[in-house]
């Protein structure tokens, strides 16, 4: 079984034991073995992993992710079967699933709620839902015992960022620059700005994505963040044919960056 | 056809479902669209550009062989004869003018047919702004005129490669750079549908269709208004325009959408595009591509004002097959020595189905735009 308590706990207890949390992002249903992924992405250090549900109009993704979502569209990926393929699953971590709100308005708040817990899902992310939205959403996640991440942008003000702070459960999703998802050769500046900026408003585990390409990159926007969701980069090993071994050596060069990280922070 | 609530509501539809990035962005240009539109200054400034630059007030034509012909009294407001071609100018200059004001030195927009594109590419021409339009590539092969004049007026064309690549992809496309470059960039969206304010700000911009027609019918109807008001619906904001005039009168109102795009006729509540409204989709939510012989319309939303509008019943919503449109082109240009564009030749289209049951009555129809970019479409398929 899985730890009890869900995302935010499991991040909380990295967090405690002086480490830095690392949630990996998948698309469901872009290959055959993605369940295997799943776990090999656990197994190698993820703190929780993140599971994309692909939509027809992804607006907040870059060419990458945009191209899984289309091949598992194309090879017959649906909420059900993504969901259904997840229940199967005994992962070890808290998983979060990732989806735009039309899916969730499609299937209705409350059986969405109700069927993430059904699959063992502990929160869901739904980057196209803004604070003044989620009410509807959350009513219903907050009664199914679903943690909604919220997500906060470098174009937030400050008076913003505490009420999105506030609604958040799980973690408090920091979103790491003015874009969409995707590599970049670079850690943005704003990606330290938005880490420091939500520590300083709240308790709660803040992770930084978007724009975290490599474990370096990881390992400087982690200075400041509790830590980070890493997308494109893994996605675009799992669109280029690595197998579940390879992305599991992937993800665990980005556990050790953290470790070593956290490891010179004690010191220090 | 008042305000939206506070929300940005028409009714349940509508809303303002965007990343969080876009959420400031969203509010500012609320309240800068609010101020500018109070201000006699932007008015008089926008009143200008539209006389002398877009040609303003456009006529209303009242056509005496093709009444003959249906046995329906037909009136045109004629925003073909508008600089660029389309409605399109209307909303554009005002929201060129709004960026500027905002201080935002560069458009981006989305395009179907390329009209909007064309008239974005204009106004940043007109006020030295940076441009780049998103264009589905189907729609760049189907409409490769204007995507020439896009380029000649010094705008970038980018191709929208991902999904159906039509014009809900050059949304998406158009939204994806916003995201990226909102503090220096205003996203001009050519339709009546998106995030709050766009739905009640394009119909602001576009209601001086329908209060010229309105009174250029009092005029012309001996203070009356016509029996039906009828415009072709994609996003919706000539329709928008035009039935604000006439919200408030005895005339029915009519919006008439491509069959194989009819997000009223056969849509069901969605959430896409930063709007709640009808929307084309799979059980699972999943956005449809809509099929439409005009590009303009090839679109599987349609924008919220509309949505409410059809459930209140203030407005009915029809379609019209692409067959019934192709002759619709051509009684027009036969009858009349118009041509229209294929978009609102969706709007003549279901007049003339309907000719019995319109018979005697008089009809207001927004020809929206002139169909030179459709001609050549129109020689291969006819010819």
């Amino acid at each position: 079984m899985r730890p009890a308590g869900g995302l935010e706990a499991a991040l909380r207890r990295r967090l405690e034991s002086g480490g830095k949390c690392l949630v990996p992002y998948l698309t469901g249903g872009l290959r055959e073995d993605w369940l295997e992924v799943v776990r090999a992405i656990a197994g190698a250090g993820a703190d929780a992993v993140e599971v994309g549900i692909p939509f027809s109009d992804p607006v907040m993704d870059g060419p990458t992710i945009q191209q899984a979502s289309d091949r598992a569209l194309r090879s017959g990926a649906t909420p059900v079967s993504v969901l259904d393929e997840l229940a199967t699953v005994d992962a070890g971590v808290p998983l979060a699933v990732m989806t735009y709100y039309n899916i969730v308005y499609r299937f209705g708040h409350e059986r969405f709620a109700r069927t993430l817990v059904s699959s063992g899902v502990a929160a869901a992310i739904l980057p196209d839902l803004p604070l003044e939205e989620s009410g509807a959403w959350t009513a219903a996640a907050d009664l199914a015992g679903v943690e909604t991440v919220m997500l906060a942008a470098p174009t937030a003000p400050d008076e913003r960022l505490p009420l999105v702070c506030h609604r958040a459960r799980g973690f408090v999703y920091g979103v790491g620059l003015l874009g969409v998802t995707g590599e970049r050769s670079e850690l943005a500046r704003s990606a330290t700005v938005i880490a420091r900026r939500l520590k300083s408003v709240t308790d709660k585990p803040v992770l930084v994505g978007v724009g975290i390409s490599s474990p370096a990159q990881a390992a400087e926007v982690c200075a400041d963040a509790d830590g980070v969701v890493v997308g494109s980069a893994i996605v675009r090993r799992l669109l280029e044919g690595a197998d579940p071994e390879q992305i599991a050596a992937t993800v665990a060069e980005f556990r050790e960056a953290l470790d070593v990280l956290a490891a010179g922070v004690g010191q220090g | 056809m008042g305000e939206p609530t506070a929300e940005g509501r028409f009714g349940e539809f509508g809303g303002r479902f965007v990343p969080e990035a876009l959420v400031p962005a969203c509010i500012e240009l609320e309240a800068a669209f609010r101020s500018a539109w109070a201000d006699p200054g932007f008015r008089s400034e926008l009143d200008r550009l539209l006389i002398h630059y877009a040609g303003r007030p456009s006529p209303l034509t009242e056509c005496s062989r093709l009444s003959d012909e249906l046995g329906v009294r037909i009136l045109l407001k004629r925003e073909d004869l508008n600089h660029t071609g389309s409605h399109k100018i209307n909303n554009v200059l005002g929201q060129a003018l709004l960026a500027q004001r905002m201080g935002k030195g560069r458009l981006v927009a989305e395009t179907g047919a390329g009209q909007h594109g064309v008239a974005t590419a204009t106004a940043a021409a007109k006020f030295g702004m940076d441009c780049v339009i998103y264009m589905g590539a189907v729609d760049m092969r189907r409409q490769e005129l204007n995507v020439f004049r896009m380029r000649l007026l010094g705008a970038e064309v980018r191709s929208a490669e991902t999904g159906s690549r039509t014009l809900k992809d050059a949304v998406n496309e158009a939204m994806r750079d916003w995201v990226a470059t909102v503090e220096s960039t205003h996203y001009c969206l050519g339709s009546a549908m998106g995030p709050h304010p766009y739905p009640w700000m394009v119909r602001e911009l576009q209601r001086v269709i329908g209060d010229e027609a309105r009174e250029q019918c009092r005029d012309l109807l001996g203070g009356g208004v016509p029996d039906v008001v009828v415009a072709c619906v994609g996003g919706g904001s000539n329709a928008a325009g035009l039935f604000t005039g006439f919200a408030d009168s005895t005339a029915e109102l009519v919006g008439v959408e491509p069959a194989g795009g009819a997000a009223i006729g056969h849509g069901v509540p969605g959430v896409v595009h930063g709007m709640k409204s009808y929307l084309l989709q799979d059980e699972f939510g999943q956005v449809m591509e809509a099929e439409s012989i005009s590009a303009g319309l090839d679109y599987p939303g349609v924008g919220p004002e509309h949505a409410h509008l059809a459930l209140t019943g203030r407005a009915t919503y029809v379609a019209v097959s692409d067959d019934e449109v192709v002759d619709a082109f051509q009684l027009l240009s036969r009858t009349e020595g118009i041509i229209p564009a294929l978009e609102p030749a969706h709007a003549l289209a279901w007049v003339s189905k309907e000719r019995s049951m319109l018979r005697g009555r008089t009809v207001l129809i927004n020809l929206s735009g002139r169909g030179d970019k459709d001609v050549a479409q129109m020689m291969e398929l006819l010819s």
